[in-house]
């Protein structure tokens, strides 16, 4: 009370003649001024305080260890997506007369207690005439050793280079097929490798369309509300009320069958583009919503910013790692929008490969009790989908890293 | 309440012409139509009398006229060769493929394709019910921790690969096939007891492996929903109390946590009608699926058209009846207010 007496100066004047006794003269501490003396930040504290947001959020993913593998897991994955050539030990679509629907050959390492490094035994095949099916007999004779970083097929790298390196390739003489081959004698295990170029991208470029499509309707209408908003958003509504493979269905066969596997490939990756950004746009709409009423952004209004300003500088930044987010957890499901559509015969065709296109060779449930191999695609397609949950899991609970 | 239902089926009219708007842009898009591409094969074979009888299809259809006036034609709001005779009117068009009328191809699997969907949504219902209250209450307990990870691998694996996988595994150790409708020595038999038990046994799988992937969504958001409840200041209050758990349980946070529950199966409906038509295909079932497959691969337009149409009716049925059921349950929608999310 004393010290607010003292500083007031209207008071001051009134009781000038009082001289309060043992009132200091005005003191001003010479040492430089610090905000931060009442409340000590550890320097840990401080980091966390000065950290971008991006920064921040990425503490945040770190901390969810099943996201992080499940990223290591997909990277992996995705390296197939430029390297298939080298990777696989055949030419996918290359046919083998002699070995149709062979079963896998497991790779061993130790022959008759001996250590001879990995190989495979050779097989036999032989037509059995009473069940007229290829009949194959391994011969556990004579070991055969796989090659490494070895020259085998042929292939055009990125359809530019001529190129033979592989990382393995069958014995000299031999075949190598890990996970047997299919009706025409096709490598299963070549085939997936360059599967994965297709199904892994097909999210990829149908997700791109769908955050373009959902930004801009989902934009338009959180920016200008009123009729514009209703209107979009009951179009949103109707299209999520419609049973969404149905649909790809009709799209892809509505393709015409003259066009290249290439053109044929983006019409799918657009088909699935188009029905699936009506979700994203009602998150980018909703979050606009919110973040307008934010007071930075209503402060950035009052100071004049243009509309565009405050969009890009303001109110992008609080949404992209929630875009992001959300975009990844739909990936998986356009992988299996590509891989229903290919396995049903409406998507790509042969020459392309994708694991939906290889599965198709297991349609029929006959073909699939006697070569179980042709399932193969199966295993790679869940972990890749678990993992894209997985990873959009954490990356949603990083978007938000102020929370908690 | 009634008056909320007519309202709500008002709104239903919009959506439903804006759809079927929709799907016959889209059945419309291949280039050519059926008709015409046999007319073509035809007069390149030179018979003029199938080319005339074809010529005489097209004008029946309206194929000659433009877009909106052959949508008009086919909906029944705009006169055609008989007046109004559209799918209001009953006429659900001509299946070019079979040579017969639309109705008489899928009359036979309609009934099935209904019953299914119903039967894969109280399936999700009773199975995710009972399992999310469980996981929600015993938190981090060994059965939560199993119904997870299940529930994350239902979200994995496609139903049609579940579909294909559980084909082969039934075969191989239980020598059984689950696909079709019935086993095959039934096929030509009249109705029995046997035949209709065997009809049931197939439905178990295909409803199930349609099922899974609803199942689980369903049994993570229950569990959420519920444990957000259960951390409320209420029920420890009424814990205090002495109400015994169980009741508590039942009375007071899962009311509250009942509605998302709803209003979400509300939305998994769609996924679900999808699921039923790849599954149908690969476990070879007779509803529309099959049907719907072979008329896109062979440009059947109208076949196609009605198909994905009926299938978009019986999602919004689904919605419309899940709707129904959370306005019984909250007055606060059939009063027009927002439920909260």
């Amino acid at each position: 009370m004393k010290e607010t007496t003292r500083l007031d100066p209207e008071r001051r004047a009134g009781e000038a003649s009082v001289d309060l006794p043992g009132a200091a003269d005005h003191y001003v501490d010479d040492r430089p001024f610090d905000p931060g003396e009442a409340e000590r930040l550890s320097p840990e504290q401080e980091r966390y305080f000065q950290a971008s947001q991006w920064r921040i959020i990425w503490w945040r993913f770190r901390r969810h260890k099943l996201a992080v593998w499940s990223a290591v897991v997909l990277f992996l994955f995705y390296l197939c997506v430029p390297f298939a050539d080298p990777i696989a030990p055949y030419d996918p679509n290359g046919r083998n007369a002699e070995f149709l629907y062979a079963p896998p050959q497991p790779v061993k390492l130790f022959h008759e207690g001996r250590f001879v490094g990995p190989f495979v035994y050779p097989m036999v095949s032989e037509i059995d005439l009473d069940t007229l099916q290829w009949v194959y007999k391994t011969d556990v004779s004579e070991p055969q050793r796989l090659r490494f970083f070895c020259l085998g097929d042929s292939y055009r790298f990125w359809g530019m280079i001529e190129g033979r390196f592989h990382l393995v390739c069958p014995p000299e003489g031999g075949t190598f097929f890990l996970l047997g081959t299919d009706r025409l004698g096709r490598d299963v295990l070549s085939g997936l490798v360059h599967g994965a170029r297709i199904s892994l991208t097909v999210g990829l470029v149908g997700v791109a369309i769908s955050i373009g499509l959902g930004m801009l309707f989902g934009g338009i209408a959180g920016f200008f509300g009123g009729i514009v908003d209703s209107v979009i958003m009951r179009l949103i509504e109707i299209l999520r009320s419609l049973p969404e493979l149905p649909l790809w269905m009709a799209l892809s066969a509505a393709l015409p069958v003259t066009w290249s596997p290439l053109w044929i490939y983006l019409g799918i990756t657009i088909i699935l583009g188009l029905l699936d950004w009506p979700g994203l746009a009602r998150a980018v709409r909703s979050k606009l919503l919110a973040l307008r009423e934010e007071d930075y952004a209503r402060a950035a209004m009052l100071m004049g910013a243009p509309p565009q300003r405050i969009i890009r500088r303001h109110l992008l930044p609080g949404f992209s790692s929630h875009i992001i987010a959300s975009a990844t957890l739909s990936i998986p499901t356009m992988i299996l929008g590509e891989t229903a559509l290919s396995f049903l015969n409406l998507g790509l065709q042969r020459p392309a490969i994708s694991w939906g296109v290889l599965l198709n060779e297991a349609q029929n449930i006959t073909v699939v009790t006697i070569y179980p191999w042709l399932m193969a695609p199966v295993i790679p397609i869940i972990i890749v989908v678990l993992a894209f949950n997985f990873l959009g899991d954490g990356l949603r609970d990083a978007a938000d890293p102020y929370k908690n | 309440m009634i008056a909320y239902v007519l309202r709500r089926l008002a709104g239903m009219v919009p959506t439903l012409f804006i759809i079927s708007l929709l799907i016959f842009f889209i059945i419309e898009l291949p280039p050519g139509d059926y008709l015409t591409n046999q007319i073509s094969q035809l007069q390149a074979q030179g018979e003029a009398a199938s080319v005339a009888k074809l010529e005489f299809l097209r004008r029946e259809f309206a194929l000659d006229r433009p877009f909106l006036e052959r949508y008009g034609v086919w909906v029944g709001i705009w006169p055609g060769q008989h007046g109004f005779d559209g799918i209001l009117q009953g006429n659900w068009g001509w299946s070019f493929e079979f040579q017969k009328p639309v109705g008489d191809v899928v009359s036979g699997s309609l009934l099935l394709t209904v019953i299914l969907n119903f039967a894969t949504i109280l399936f999700v219902y009773i199975v995710s019910f009972p399992i999310g209250i469980y996981s929600a209450t015993r938190q981090y307990s060994w059965g939560d921790y199993g119904f997870t990870f299940l529930g994350y691998l239902g979200l994995a694996v496609p139903n049609f690969l579940l579909g294909l996988i559980l084909l082969f595994l039934m075969n191989e150790w239980f020598g059984v096939s689950v696909g079709g409708l019935m086993a095959p020595r039934f096929m030509d038999e009249p109705m029995s007891f046997d035949k209709l038990m065997s009809i049931l046994s197939h439905l178990v799988v295909p409803t199930i492996v349609i099922g899974t992937a609803g199942t689980a969504a369903m049994i993570r958001r229950l569990r959420a929903n519920l444990l957000d409840e259960l951390n409320r200041q209420y029920v420890t209050t009424a814990r205090a109390k002495g109400l015994k758990e169980r009741n508590l349980v039942l009375k007071y946070p899962l009311r509250v946590a009942l509605n998302p529950f709803i209003a979400d199966i509300g939305n998994l409906i769609p996924s679900l009608v999808s699921g039923s038509v790849i599954v149908s295909v690969v476990l070879n079932l007779p509803t529309v699926g099959p049907i719907l497959l072979g008329a896109l691969q062979s440009q059947d337009q109208y076949l196609a058209g009605f198909i994905l149409l009926f299938v978009a009716v019986l999602t919004l049925i689904g919605m419309l009846i899940s709707d129904l059921l959370l306005a019984a349950l909250d007055p606060r929608i059939r009063l027009g207010q927002e439920a909260p999310a």
